[in-house]
């Protein structure tokens, strides 16, 4: 036999029965593209909370002070003062694994330069704070380990800063500013980082060497909180227990006592956030396998209902000589073609959608190859199913019992 | 001459609940080639159930068929349609054409399952049959844009674009109106005229007249069967019709 000639058979029976092919298509490309675009807007949201994340700086863990005991009573109003230059250096000196560590404390003000002035917010660090944060230095230099121990008045500042106080452009190194009536002179501008993902300002903001702030501008014995980056995400869980162990022998608590300190890793707060959209995306993979399981029962639908036309019709074919084969190739060429072109034009709509999503709305999306390949391969398999194997039947019952189907 | 076909106690059972419908009951019969024979009997006689099998559509319960010397009953699927598609042509009661093609397409579809045929023979051949039934000028209309007669034409060009060897009708002529009725007939006396072998299935006696050949069924059993030897000339009555003025 001619396979030529059925490829025609197959074309001609598709182009007569337009509408019963388009029906059979549309159930998979809503199927297909509905699949595609949801688990794109779910990827998408998971990987914009991870570039959160990233961005706070990654094997981050933070020590905060919390409320004291002081013989079993807790002493509540009070600001937390539990955490000393002591436990900084036993932490820098004694725990294993540490990448950078750094003390650690803040005010919010006014900042001042001549007619101009600012609210922003000071932090009192060292030279470490800007690896964990990934901070750098654009203009001028860093403030040295002699800046830290004599307590100099320099700070570095961040663009935002720059541009609400120098309105003209001025240089602002060398220039001196003043936060709480203390001058600091600029020796340095960090380099701009923008906007992070949750719409914070990341250049609004000052750094001086830590003992400055704690002395001059705060006068207070302790600090807000100490900042420790790891060497591996790995060692995380091991350094959170080696500084809890430190702090706990420093500060002499023992058995049963309750920590007057917290210590969070970053890794700890982004499992919450990353458990956030891994619900979303489950439920957004339910939606698009729900519109697959639509479209799939669609595709049934449309077949199972052109059954009984479809069986007069190869019961036709049959009683003019086509044989069981030629009606099996018929069929299957027909729904390859309906399926496949079908699962193109839903895998174009679903990544078109979004696209479109992140193009128009904004939104991050991010599409995944494996949706594309799952729900193409389902729909058209599926397709390619209903419509093989009622053929399949047809094709072997006898001539005339084929055309009187009902 | 070697029969084209033979049946021998041919049973056609049709088990429909608990109840089992005899639609033939040990028929027998053969037929010759060049033979134009009519089957006549009253609705449900067995005369469709008959000509389905002779058509090689469906299978008897039992019994023999022989269909140029060869057992039907032996040959596998795929033999019997080749023979469907080779050297039958049938023309079915309700037509049957493909739903929403045109008659062009509906014509040329037994040559498509035949790899002899090329794209042009093909046409001509369709457009050749077209022609005899007089729808050449209604080859593009497709099969829901025609009326029954123009349908039941388009079936009988279709049965007869493989130049079939034998030609098996059930009621061909039903739903055409006389004058249209009496140019089929002509046109089947031309086949016949060729050699070839015609078996048309009709509940109307007149056209008995114009047939080599009459059988007549009741109840699934023979009860008549009767060589004609003065055969009428459906030319000669259409001549006579009035012209119509199309
Ligand atoms: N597919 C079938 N299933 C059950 N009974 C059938 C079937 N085909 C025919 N019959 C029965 O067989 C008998 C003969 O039918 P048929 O050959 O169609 O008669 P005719 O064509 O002479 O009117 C009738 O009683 C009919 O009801
Ligand atoms: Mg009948």
């Amino acid at each position: 036999m001619n396979y030529g000639n059925l490829i025609v058979i197959a074309f001609r029976a598709l182009s007569n029965n337009k509408l019963r092919g388009f029906l059979t298509m549309l159930g998979i490309i809503i199927g297909v593209s509905s699949v595609i675009s949801m688990l794109a807007i779910g990827e998408g949201s998971k990987i914009s909370i991870e570039k959160q994340i990233q961005e706070l700086g990654a094997n981050m863990i933070v020590v905060t002070p919390a409320n004291a005991m002081v013989g079993g009573i807790r002493q509540n109003g009070v600001i937390e003062q539990t955490l000393k230059l002591k436990d900084y250096q036993a932490i820098a000196s004694e725990v294993p694994y540490l990448e950078s560590c750094s003390p650690y404390v803040t005010k919010s003000g006014q900042v001042i330069s001549g007619a101009n002035n600012a609210p922003t917010s000071i932090y009192g660090i060292n030279e470490d704070y800007m690896d964990i944060r990934r901070l750098s230095v654009a203009k001028g230099e860093m403030f040295s380990d002699q800046d830290m121990k004599m307590a100099a008045k320099v700070c570095v500042v961040g663009q935002t800063v720059v541009d609400n106080l120098f309105k003209n452009g001025e240089d602002p190194l060398g220039q001196v500013i003043r936060f709480d009536k203390v001058p600091f002179r600029i020796i340095g501008v960090l380099a701009p980082k923008g906007y992070n993902s949750m719409g914070r300002d990341q250049d609004d903001i000052i750094v001086a060497p830590f003992t400055t702030i704690q002395k001059r501008l705060l006068a207070i014995p302790y600090m807000h909180g100490i900042y420790v980056s790891v060497i591996g995400e790995q060692y995380t869980a091991k350094v959170i227990q080696e500084i809890t162990g430190v702090l706990r022998q420093t500060h002499g608590i023992t058995g049963g006592q309750e920590d007057d300190f917290n210590v969070r890793s970053l890794e700890e707060m982004s499992k919450v956030l990353t458990m956030a959209t891994k619900v979303l995306t489950i439920l957004l993979a339910c939606i698009g396998g729900i519109s697959l399981l639509v479209g799939g029962i669609g595709i049934m639908n449309i077949m199972y209902v052109s059954v009984t036309e479809r069986t007069r019709e190869i019961g036709l074919r049959m009683s003019i000589g086509a044989k069981g084969r030629h009606i099996l190739f018929q069929f299957l060429i027909e729904s390859i073609i309906i399926s496949v072109s079908g699962g193109v034009i839903g895998v174009g709509l679903g990544i078109g959608a979004a696209l479109a999503l992140r193009f128009f709305l904004g939104w991050p999306v991010s599409v995944l190859l494996y949706s594309v390949v799952i729900s193409f391969l389902v729909c058209t398999v599926t397709g390619v199913f209903f419509g093989w194997y009622p053929a399949r039947k047809a094709s072997r019952l006898n001539p005339i019992d084929a055309i009187r189907y009902e | 001459m070697e029969d084209i076909i033979r049946i021998e106690n041919l049973c056609r059972n049709f088990v429909v609940g608990s109840e089992t419908v005899h639609a033939l009951r040990n028929v027998s019969f053969s037929i010759r080639p060049g033979e134009f024979v009519t089957i006549m009997g009253t609705s449900g006689s067995g005369k469709s159930t008959l000509l389905n099998i002779l058509g090689c559509l469906d299978t008897p319960t039992s019994g023999e068929y022989y269909l140029d010397g060869m057992s039907v009953r032996k040959m596998g699927a795929n033999d019997r349609a080749s023979y469907r598609n080779l050297k039958i042509g049938f023309i079915f009661q309700s037509y049957n054409l493909l739903a929403k093609t045109t008659a062009l397409e509906n014509v040329e579809l037994p040559l498509l399952y035949n790899p002899a045929y090329t794209r042009r023979m093909r046409r001509e051949k369709a457009l050749e049959a077209l022609k005899a039934v007089g729808l050449e000028h209604r080859i593009f209309h497709r099969s829901n844009q025609m009326s029954g007669g123009q349908q039941q034409r388009v079936a009988i060009a279709r049965a007869m674009v493989n130049d079939p060897v034998i030609l098996l009708a059930d009621e061909a002529t039903g739903n055409l109106d006389t004058r249209t009725s009496y140019e089929i007939l002509a046109l089947f006396q031309r086949l016949h005229a060729e050699g070839r072998t015609l078996i048309f299935v009709t509940h109307n006696p007149e056209i008995a007249e114009f047939s080599s050949r009459n059988i007549l069924l009741r109840d699934g059993h023979i009860i008549e069967d009767t060589r004609n030897s003065r055969i009428g000339s459906a030319q000669k009555v259409l001549d006579s019709l009035p012209k119509e003025t199309n």
